[in-house]
Formats: C-alpha cells, structure tokens, sequence
C-alpha cells in the first residue's frame, strides 16, 4: 500500500466489562500513553458479540475493530471467551473472501491487571491500520460505479462491422 | 375492456423458478383471473411493455415483481413499473435477498465476462465476442443492450417496495395467502416480509439435542440420521437463522436449509447470525483444533451468504481486492 501520511484510522474496540474494559481503564489510571484512535464500546463478555457488530463498524466506516476479552478460561461466564475465539476465527475466514485484509480484526486477551498490554495492544493495531490504510467500505464496494463503463463503437472495430 | 383491477407480473434476474411458483396455487390461479385482469406477464402472456407505458401511474393495483436487479434494463423495468403499481411486492428471493444471481457480487463484470464469454469450458467464442451496452442498428431493425452491472442489487435497493414475498421460490400457500390478503384489502402494514417470525428450526421436526461438532460435512459427504438435527450432525443448515414460512421442506427430505427465505424478523445480517450459530456449535477450546476444524467449510462466505449476499451489511466484495481471496 502506499503512503498514508495525513491517515488517521478508525478503530472500534468492543471491550468486555470484566477484564479488558478494566484494564483500559487501568491504562487510563496509570497515565500510559496511548494513540486516540480507538473507540471503545463495552460488552458484558466477548460472548455477547454478535458477528454483525463487527460487520457494521467495518461497513459503517471502521478501518479495523479490536476485540478484546478475558484470557481463555478466565472468562466471568466460564466460556463466552471461547465462543468469541471460535466466531472470531470464522469472521476472519468469510471476511478473507470479501476482501477485508486479516489484521482489521483482531482478538485479543487482556486481564484487568494487564492495563499494559491493553496499551500496547492499541498502539499495534493503530500502527498496523496506519500502514494497511482506510478501509472506506463505502466507497471500496461503489468504486467503479454499479454500471459498466460507456463503451464508444469506435473504440470496438470488430463489432463496428457487425454493426454496419 | 373489463372494469377489473389491472395488475402485472415481471421478471428480472431470476431463473423463472418464480414464475412456476404462482402456477403453484394450481386452479386458484382462476380465481386470480376473475378477480384481475392481467395486464403484463411477459413468461405467460403477450403482453407488451407499451402496454404497461401507456398506463396511468398507479393505474396497476399491484405488481409481482421477482429477479434481482444487474442490469439496465432491469432497473428501467423496476423504476417503470414502480410508478405504474398501487403496490410493488418483491417476490422471491432474487428480489428480496439477491438470492442466486446475487452471489455475482464476489466477483464483477469484467470477472463475469471473462468466465462466460471466453473462460467457461463449454464456451466456443472464437471471435471473442461480447455484449456491448448501447442501441445498434442491424438490416432486421435496432437492437438495444442494456447495460450490465459490477453489482447485484435487490429490488429494494432501487425502488420503493411495499411488501416482501420471501423463498426460492415463494411457497404456493404464502402466495395465495399474499393474494388473498391483496383480494380481500387485507394488507398488512408496508414494509412487512410475508411468512413467520420465527426460524426454520421452529417449523422443523427433528429431534434437537445438544450440539457439539468436531467436524463439518457437505451434504454428499454422509447419509444422515433422518430423525436428528442436521446441525447436529456436522451438516451446515441453515434453519438457524432463516425465517419460517416454507414448513421446513428441505430438512424433511434429508437436505440441509439453505436459507433462501432470508433472515428471521430482527436479524440485519443472515450470514453473521448463522456464522454465529455455527461457530458456537464448535467443541474445542484449542486455537489449533478450531482452525482445523474451520477448515471443513468450505466457502464459509457463499455457504452464509448463499441467497443474501446483496442484502447483507457488506452487499459485495470490495472492488478491486479481489486479490485477497483464495
């Protein structure tokens, strides 16, 4: 991809309640610097994320959606982690056929001790997005127009003929 | 002529499974002739389109519009017979969903072209030839070739439409019950999908058990307990997120739903409900082992989005990126 330079992506971060939405905020508390580009949105688990939200951020403008969880049998509901791990790897795969580059979504663990690596975390994603460049959905599946281009007879000699 | 209500059938981007589909009330097609007087039925009858231009704007009491929407001509029939129709019903899953011809939208035109005209193995073009958009004059008269497009959309995505027959195709006795309901000035309020709130599973017999899979099959691939969820068997059904309305008709000759009557009320987006659904099933708790068990789906994204890829949140595959895909 080429430069980026002016690019400031958008990242959507749905967070779960119980640990990483508490280790951002241990992020926050302890002062650790991190880029702005992040908007979180807390769920009660991983679990709860449907697949569709994912979608929605990407097509409503996200340029990448970080999820981020308790670490595997941790989780506050026993196993909504692990549903998250399965629909997040199947995500990934469907969205591989849509054109959507695989390090756009990401899963990843965060205790509520680890403010940390929640920092960390969101700087990789910002970094990798930055190099990846805007996903602008919209525009991607526009792109082109929805009709073919004109095509003037001129420019087609062999149906000229046909033509005439 | 008769003082009977004027009413039109159409088709666009569809197989004409549709139109089989109304002759699936059988006689009561009669009593679809008494009551109106069909106008427009271009798979049937002789109608002409100046039969429908020369009508009054909503001078049509309703149209039965199925096909998707690929090119100009189907655009220019949808808006034409859009201003001419009281009611425009989205019939079938072309017209609701995208259905089949919408599975066009993971490639392009020029992808499309390129299988169809010269790539295919059954294509014999040695002149290379391909349709090309425009009016041409030939000695028998003007031909005209409409325009084709890099999208797939449904009908709703370039008109107006006020009610929803979903399924590949409808089945007959929600068709006549949509009839009926148009007969009888019984419409349910604009917008309504006609068929059940609930999903397939609802209507679908089968015992349902717990659900734990370490490994997904194609329907060849094995001969399935006629008594169990198929789901439950390893065998990717749809029911789980597609709306009722068909009585469960494929799950009770041993074949998996595959979703043509589109998302049950209040789902967006059919294939990330059933991608949900199905990734939940998963019995492992290992990165490794989920992976290898993904990796028998094949074609996650068309087995989801089999007839509801237009209508789905990301309506396409990005244009240009198609490098991406394996």
């Amino acid at each position: 991809m080429s430069e980026h330079n002016d690019f400031e992506p958008v990242i959507v971060g749905f967070l779960c309640n119980w640990c990483s939405y508490r280790a951002a905020d241990l992020a926050g508390t302890s002062r650790m610097k991190m880029p702005p580009n992040m908007r979180d949105i807390r769920v009660m688990c991983t679990g709860r994320l449907d697949p569709t939200f994912v979608l929605k951020a990407l097509r409503e403008g996200a340029d990448g959606v970080l999820v981020m969880g308790c670490h595997p049998g941790q989780c506050h509901y026993v196993e909504g982690n692990y549903k998250a791990m399965r629909r997040i790897a199947l995500l990934k795969r469907t969205l591989k056929q849509f054109g959507v580059e695989d390090e756009r979504v990401r899963l990843e663990w965060a205790s509520a001790a680890e403010g940390p690596k929640f920092a960390q975390t969101v700087a990789e994603m910002t970094e990798t997005i930055r190099r990846l460049g805007p996903l602008n959905w919209k525009r991607l599946i526009s792109s082109n127009g929805h009709r073919e281009p004109k095509i003037e007879p001129e420019s087609e000699p062999e149906r000229e003929e046909v033509a005439a | 002529m008769s003082a009977k209500p004027k009413i039109a059938l159409y088709w666009a981007a569809s197989c004409g499974g549709c139109e089989i589909a109304v002759l699936g009330i059988h006689e009561k097609i009669l009593d679809v002739a008494n009551a109106f007087d069909i106008v427009f039925w271009p798979c049937v009858l002789d109608g002409k389109l100046e039969d429908v231009e020369v009508l009054a704007d909503g001078e049509l009491l309703f149209t039965l519009f199925n096909g998707a929407i690929r090119n100009d001509e189907n655009y220019e029939m949808a808006q034409l017979l859009r201003r001419k129709s009281q009611v425009l019903v989205a019939f079938g899953s072309c017209a609701h969903e995208g259905c089949i011809p919408g599975l066009g939208n993971f490639s392009n035109r020029r992808q499309m072209f390129d299988w169809i005209y010269h790539d295919a193995p059954t294509t014999h073009n040695p002149d290379n030839v391909e349709p090309v958009a425009g009016g041409w004059d030939f000695p028998e008269g003007h031909v005209h070739i409409p325009g084709y497009w890099d999208t797939v959309k449904t009908l709703g995505q370039v008109v107006d439409v006020d009610y929803y027959l979903p399924g590949c195709p409808p089945e007959a006795d929600r068709i006549w019950e949509a009839l009926t309901a148009i007969m009888e000035g019984n419409l349910p309020p604009k917008g309504s999908v006609i068929g059940a709130d609930v999903t397939v599973c609802d209507e679908c017999p089968r015992a349902k058990n717990e659900k734990k899979l370490k490994k997904f099959y194609r329907p060849h691939e094995i001969v399935p307990d006629p008594e169990v969820c198929l789901l439950e068997q390893g065998i990717l059904c749809a029911g789980i997120a597609t709306r009722s309305g068909c009585g469960a008709l494929c799950p009770q000759v041993n074949m998996p739903c595959r979703g043509c009557y589109g998302p049950n009320e209040g789902v967006v987006d059919q294939g990330a409900r059933f991608l949900s659904g199905v990734a939940s099933v998963i019995d492992s708790q290992d990165p490794e082992e989920i992976e290898a068990i993904l990796d028998t789906i094949v074609d996650p994204a068309g087995t989801f989005y089999r007839f509801s890829l237009p209508h789905s949140l990301l309506h396409r595959v990005a244009m240009g990126r198609q490098d991406l895909q394996d």
